[in-house]
């Protein structure tokens, strides 16, 4: 489209990045929140679809650019790929839904803080498309660098509650300490030639030694932006504490960062791969899935709950690279490209679905004020609109098809099923093991879905102020409309998609699904060959449709004129109140019970005697006593060691400039 | 004789030096830590002029009119003013035990010593000997500093510091650079002035010169 036009993609991307910038930079001069939340947000929507369109051009092709700022003699390196133009295309479509959304719901807030947000949203969207089209060291650590800045201001927009300046500030630490792994990963791809290019990584040549050690900086330093095990810490904080348009574009597209940040690392920069990095990032992909849908099981602030899910999509993926570098090193490029295209439909299902639901608490936030599921309830009565969109998302979410979930996490696991035949005997026994886990984590996926919408929407409002909430706006429901468009499209065409996918498939693992995923038509999604398996959505969605229409004609027919409406059986309550139904806590017991080991569950019984009981009981995350705290305590302790130096004694701080005059004197003797 | 009469000179201003040196470490009253300082200066005066007349540097004959001016006379005159306006003239101070200092003394003048002796090989200076004590006598009014507990005294021992400077600098190479040395001499007036100012600060705050009291201001 943009080549007929003799315009080339990355021309159009920078543009696009260019005025975002000034977008922020009018929202922040103006000070207008009319202005601000009528024109700039949708012009920037316009914006992401330009992008997007732009990627999906630049999907075939390679196009390189230099731009010449930056330090003298240190030109930044710009160039569009598959790869990157597959994430920008992700990036941007799911920016678009985000960004209209956000000109209904940011309305509300005062006019100083809205400018400077407004800046802060724009400058964190325009450094995550130039961390995607980065071709060198220095730029991408200043686009990431700006991203996590950027990212950091937004998530402490409610700064006035301690909570969240101590979120933002772990999150901060985190992605600082993650800054300076991918740092170093550079540094050794280097391999000291000081040039630090992309281009120049891609055609040297690391030892296997320096290549391990360079996949595990990245693997550790991408992780912590991904949340990735030992390093999710700040996730569940940062998530929950951000505006939920924030959130969404944190869990829905900066997560996809680090997952472009590994996938580029570990396919395009790096010349070899080793089967058993594979194995390491498949059990760290299948503990993070599963520690993050076991968490989301059991927590009851709804985005916190979200922000849990995302650590197991991530997880998810994660699997998804780990399975494709061990097919890849083992020369099995028809399945690494199978698996590679489960990660990254993955990676796109994820932004829209997240991004949905992360929205639609943004509404129920708006209209109730109120994150707590246990004072949430009956809403689709009073919100039918949002009912409808979440109930997509968490349909698509719990992998339900013909929703696009479904799509993704089917893929994957026919890369599973199909992976007898490796050379390795101990990954053949893994891989089982590693299917189950995964098949596992889509069931309690589905499990926390039912209980995210169950507790919302369904059942008796459980606070009395809810009687009298709105439903969303219009621009947030058009903003949920874009993603709920997507999930659907994603979910009902996904051969299309694979398409496109294969660009990136052939560019990293030199081999795609194309011919065999589509030989038996576009209707049929055949990963391998028809006879193993296949899977058409649009059938499946018209047996559902004609399915529930027919149910519904012979009930019409039927029963018709013999309906007769009385009251419900009551089971002997008379008295149906709204603390009766189940409660979000209620509703994750049995996984608290049945993982108690797994997680720190802190409880307090009432004793039998207690007139007024109360029963409490709070989840820790194990992982922290293990990882985290030492770290703080051996930080504390050294500062405290070296607090001692200070006496306020005048004579034992000149004693120590004496003794260090001394020392000198004494060395250079 | 292999050392002229000048050098004999010289050498023995410099045991003078560091006798005073020793002298002020051990005592206990204001007044004659003061009188010892401007001693000092006036010893550092006349070996500075020695030194200027038998190896002919003229620029020395205004370092020593400088020194004789500021450490011998100016210097002396504002501290003991001082010491009158806050009448803590005939203040004795309690300090660690005298003959421990002069021991640990004594071992710094040993290590002094030992520190020099190659740069003395290597100086062609006829002060090249005293070396050694001039850097003794630097080390010796830092142990002063540290081991008063009144401002006053490691005000002095500052000044003494800069005296032992001063002497390292004519033993070694001849002095420093003009412009260095009346930088410096202003920068020690400078700071008397700043300090002076400061032990009135100091005693309205806490009634006292002790230094101990400003353990106070430790952030806990």
């Amino acid at each position: 489209m943009f080549a007929s036009l003799g315009v080339s993609p990355i021309n159009v991307i920078l543009g696009v990045t260019v005025f975002w910038l000034l977008l922020g930079l009018g929202g922040l001069a103006l000070q207008d929140n009319r202005i601000i939340t009528r024109v700039i947000f949708p012009v920037g929507a316009i914006g992401s679809l330009i992008l997007a369109t732009a990627a999906l051009g630049g999907l075939s092709g390679v196009d390189t650019a230099v731009l010449p700022i930056g330090l003298p003699d240190l030109p930044f390196h710009l160039r569009i790929d598959s790869l990157s133009a597959f994430f920008l295309l992700l990036l941007g479509a799911s920016s678009i839904g985000i960004t209209l959304f956000s000109a209904g719901y940011f309305g509300r807030m005062a006019v100083q803080e809205l400018g400077l947000l407004c800046l802060e949203y724009h400058i964190f969207l325009a450094s995550m498309t130039l961390v995607f089209l980065a071709d060198d060291a220095y730029m991408f650590m200043v686009a990431w660098e700006a991203m996590a800045l950027s990212s950091y201001f937004l998530v402490t927009t409610d700064h006035d509650q301690p909570e969240v300046r101590r979120a933002g500030f772990l999150y901060l630490l985190i992605a600082h300490v993650g800054a300076i792994a991918i740092l170093m990963g550079f540094g050794v791809m280097q391999g000291g030639h000081g040039d630090y290019t992309f281009d120049t990584m891609r055609h040297g040549h690391l030892s296997a030694y320096w290549a391990s050690i360079t996949f595990f900086l990245a693997l550790f330093g991408f992780g912590a932006k991904a949340g990735i095990l030992p390093m999710h810490a700040w996730l569940p904080e940062a998530h929950p504490a951000a505006p939920s348009p924030v959130s969404a574009l944190l869990s829905g597209i900066m997560l996809k960062t680090a997952i472009y940040g590994i996938l580029r690392v570990s396919f395009d920069l790096l010349d070899i791969q080793i089967w058993w990095w594979g194995v390491v990032a498949l059990t760290l992909g299948l503990f993070t899935a599963l520690f993050g849908v076991i968490f989301a099981a059991v927590q009851v602030d709804m985005k916190r709950l979200l922000a849990y899910s995302s650590i197991e999509n991530i997880g998810i993926i994660l699997v998804g690279i780990g399975l494709t570098i061990i097919f890849h090193a083992s020369g099995k490029e028809a399945l690494a490209a199978l698996s590679l295209t489960a990660s990254l439909y993955h990676s796109i299902n994820h932004a829209f679905m997240k991004g949905l639901l992360f929205l639609g608490t943004g509404s129920i936030l708006h209209a109730t004020g109120e994150r707590h599921l246990g004072k949430l309830g009956g809403l689709i009565h009073k919100m039918p609109n949002l009912a409808l969109f979440m109930l997509i998302g968490t349909l698509a979410l719990a992998g339900l098809p013909p929703l696009n979930g479904f799509v993704s996490e089917w893929l994957m696991l026919q890369a599973f099923l199909l992976s007898p035949g490796l050379t390795q005997a101990y990954i053949n026994m893994l891989v089982p093991i590693a299917a189950a886990a995964l098949v596992l984590t889509a069931a309690l996926a589905g499990f926390v879905m039912v209980k995210f919408y169950g507790v919302i929407f369904l059942g008796q409002p459980r606070d009395a102020g809810l009687a009298v909430v709105h439903d969303a706006g219009i621009w947030e429901r058009i903003g949920m409309l874009c993603m709920v468009a997507g999930c659907i499209a994603l979910g009902i065409f996904p051969t299309f998609v694979i398409l496109h996918l294969d660009f990136v498939a052939e560019m990293l693992v030199h081999n795609s699904l194309g011919t065999s995923a589509v030989h038996s038509g576009w209707l049929m999604l055949t990963p391998i060959a028809a006879e193993r398996a296949s899977y058409s959505p649009l059938i499946l969605l018209l047996i559902i449709v004609s399915g529930v229409v027919l149910t519904m004609l012979a009930v019409k027919k039927f029963y018709h004129g013999r309906l007769r409406r009385g009251p419900a059986w009551d089971c002997g309550f008379p008295e149906q109140g709204a603390r009766m139904q189940d409660t979000a806590e209620g509703f994750g017991q049995p996984i608290r019970q049945i993982f108690e080991w797994f997680m720190g569950v802190v409880r307090k019984m009432p004793s039998p005697f207690d007139l007024h009981p109360h029963y409490h009981a709070e989840v820790h995350d194990r992982l922290w006593n293990i990882f985290y705290a030492p770290i703080k305590r051996a930080n504390e302790a050294i500062g405290n060691q070296i607090g001692k130096l200070q006496h306020g004694r005048i004579h034992v701080y000149l004693l120590y400039s004496f003794i260090t005059l001394l020392a000198l004197l004494a060395f250079i003797e | 004789m292999g050392i002229p009469i000048t050098g004999q000179i010289i050498n023995m201003c410099a045991a003078l030096l560091l006798l005073i040196a020793f002298a002020m470490l051990s005592q206990r009253r204001i007044l004659s830590l003061i009188n010892l300082f401007s001693l000092q200066g006036l010893i550092l005066a006349i070996s500075t002029s020695v030194v200027a007349y038998s190896s002919q540097q003229q620029h020395l004959y205004y370092s020593a009119a400088l020194t004789l001016l500021l450490k011998a006379i100016v210097l002396p005159m504002i501290l003991h003013r001082l010491i009158r306006k806050l009448n803590i003239k005939w203040d004795v101070e309690t300090m660690f035990n005298i003959p421990t200092i002069m021991l640990v003394g004594l071992a710094l003048v040993v290590f002094a010593f030992n520190l020099a002796a190659p740069i003395s090989q290597m100086a062609a200076t006829i002060t090249r000997s005293t070396l050694g004590i001039a850097m003794a006598s630097v080390l010796l009014s830092f142990l002063m500093m540290i081991t008063r507990s009144k401002a006053v005294p490691q005000v002095v021992g500052f000044l003494a510091m800069e005296n032992g400077l001063f002497f390292a600098a004519t033993s070694a190479t001849y002095g420093m650079p003009m412009v260095v040395e009346l930088g410096i001499a202003l920068d020690v007036l400078v700071g008397m002035f700043i300090l002076g100012i400061f032990f009135f600060q100091i005693r309205t705050a806490f009634d006292s010169l002790d230094l101990k009291h400003m353990e106070k201001l430790k952030e806990e």
